[in-house]
Order: C-alpha cells, then structure tokens, then sequence
C-alpha cells in the first residue's frame, strides 16, 4: 500500500537529509576535535542544501554548496589549521590550558549553554505547535525553476540592496586582506 | 511539499538555531564559535526558504536569505583574518586565555 505512493520516497530521502542534518549539527557541539567540527559542519551545510531542494529553492541549494562549502568551510578549515598548537615543548611560553597538566577550574557556561538552547528550543516548538500560519493555506507554486523570478527581482525591486552589498562584498575583501597582513599595528 | 513538511522544516531550524547557541557559548575555541554563528544563519535561512515557497510572484524570502548569505560570506572572512591576527599576538585562540589587552 504505501510502496505504491509517489510521495513515499521522496518523504523518506525528506526527513533522511533532516536526520542528516541534525547529526552534523550535534557533532558540531559534542565533538572536541576542531578539525571534527568542521567536517560535521560540511555535512550539515550539505544536508541545509537539499533541505533547500525540497523547499523549492534549487538557485538557493546551489548558492549554499557554491558560497558555505566552497567558500566559508574552506575559510574554516584554513582557519583551523593556521591556528594549529605549537609543537614546542616549551611549557613556560605557552597559554594555561594548553600545558599537559594544567588542571581547569572554573564554569566553562556548559550547564547554562545547553538549558539556555534546551529552554529556546522548546519554547521554539511551544510556538510552532499553537501556531497556524496563514501563508501556508496559499497555493504553492508549480514553476519548474525559481532562477528567473530571482533574476528578476534582483534586477528590478531590490537592485539597491544588489548594488549596495556588491560594495560590501569588496570592502570585506580588502579588510579581510588587510587585517591578515603580517605587520599590522594592532 | 505540503504543509506538515513545511512545519517540520520550521522545527528543524529552530533545532539548528537552539545547537547553533549552545556551540556558541559552550565553546571555547574562536573558530568553533565561529562554526555555531554560521549554524544559527543557515537556520535561518532554512526557516525563510520554509515560507517563501508559498510566495512565488515576488520571492522575498528566498532574496533575502540570499543576501544573509553574502554577509555570512564577509563575514566569515573579516573574522578569520581577525582570528589569525589574534593568534599571531596571543599565540591561542582559545577565548578564555584571551584575558590581556596588551601583552
């Protein structure tokens, strides 16, 4: 009976990516390896992707593994491994935590992070399950592509904000480049 | 997609946003909580591609998660460049160490 909805595969490759996604994210926050985290990361960038698929965003998917994967992640990973531990031994120079034995006293804020996210999280679904969003009775769109309306839009209602963040974009550039230049005066 | 599907991406992007904070200030890592910062704006790009399918003439959603992830984008790379000056001053970029103004 339900091998022979068309839908049922679809619902399945559905909440397989939200799984997908979820891990990643959890990964993020449990691992303790850096280099871990940004793998975990580029899982759930990737799961957000098609995500954006199902929702009927395919120029947005295709933005997301261009710009998070192939930009940002690379940028993280790049960060990671720039800021590497010395492998000195040299205990007098190096940072406290960072010496073998070094005991960490102190709240580390893991208790109050994960109640803060526990408690956001579930007022987060209070508000989802009492709510009823008018936007979700219109019909949705059958358009085979989203490109041309966003082509569109970009060219005609927000060509301002288009304009405006193509400035953005080179300022961050020649900040970025500058602020990582070898002799600067912090 | 129907509805239900369209609820439950708002759940997974407010799960998204809820591990986003807590990576945030669990972490003491400079690059890690950079990781939960770009977690929290894919969550809500997630939660704004959600509803802009049912608005498909003008596609307002879908144009502004696109801009938030240009900004994601500079952002990330002023904040690197940030992150690497750090550890070239502090020689960590472990956030609690970072305790002196001038060293």
């Amino acid at each position: 009976m339900l091998q022979r909805n068309p839908h049922y595969m679809l619902q399945i490759a559905f909440f397989a990516f939200i799984i997908l996604t979820l891990i990643g994210a959890l990964t993020v926050l449990i691992t303790r390896n850096v280099l871990y985290s940004a793998y975990a990361l580029l899982l759930t960038l990737l799961g957000v992707a098609a995500l954006f698929v199902f929702a009927g965003a395919d120029f947005l998917a295709v933005s997301q593994i261009i710009i998070y994967v192939g930009g940002v992640l690379v940028l993280v990973l790049f960060g990671v491994m720039l800021t590497s531990k010395p492998t000195t031994s040299d205990t007098s120079t190096v940072v406290a935590s960072e010496r073998p034995n070094a005991i960490l006293a102190g709240s580390r804020g893991l208790w109050l992070g994960v109640l803060l996210a526990g408690g956001l999280f579930f007022g987060l679904s209070r508000l989802l399950l009492n709510a009823h969003f008018v936007l979700f009775d219109q019909p949705i769109s059958n358009a085979p592509t989203t490109i041309d309306t966003i082509g569109k839009q970009l060219m005609t209602e927000y060509i301002v904000p288009f304009e405006i963040i193509s400035i953005l974009l080179l300022v961050a550039l020649v900040g970025a480049g500058y602020l990582a230049k070898k002799s600067i005066k912090l | 997609m129907n509805p239900s599907l369209s609820y439950t991406l708002l759940f997974v992007a407010a799960a998204l946003f809820s591990i986003g904070l807590a990576v945030v200030i669990t972490k003491r890592h400079a690059v890690v909580v950079l990781m939960g910062i770009e977690l929290m704006l894919n969550a809500v790009n997630l939660n704004l591609v959600a509803f802009s399918q049912y608005d498909p003439n003008r596609l307002q959603g879908q144009i502004f998660s696109l801009f938030v992830m240009i900004v994601a984008a500079a952002e990330a790379a002023v904040a690197l460049a940030l992150i690497i000056q750090v550890y070239r001053h502090f020689k960590t970029v472990v956030l609690d160490d970072l305790t002196n103004l001038k060293q």
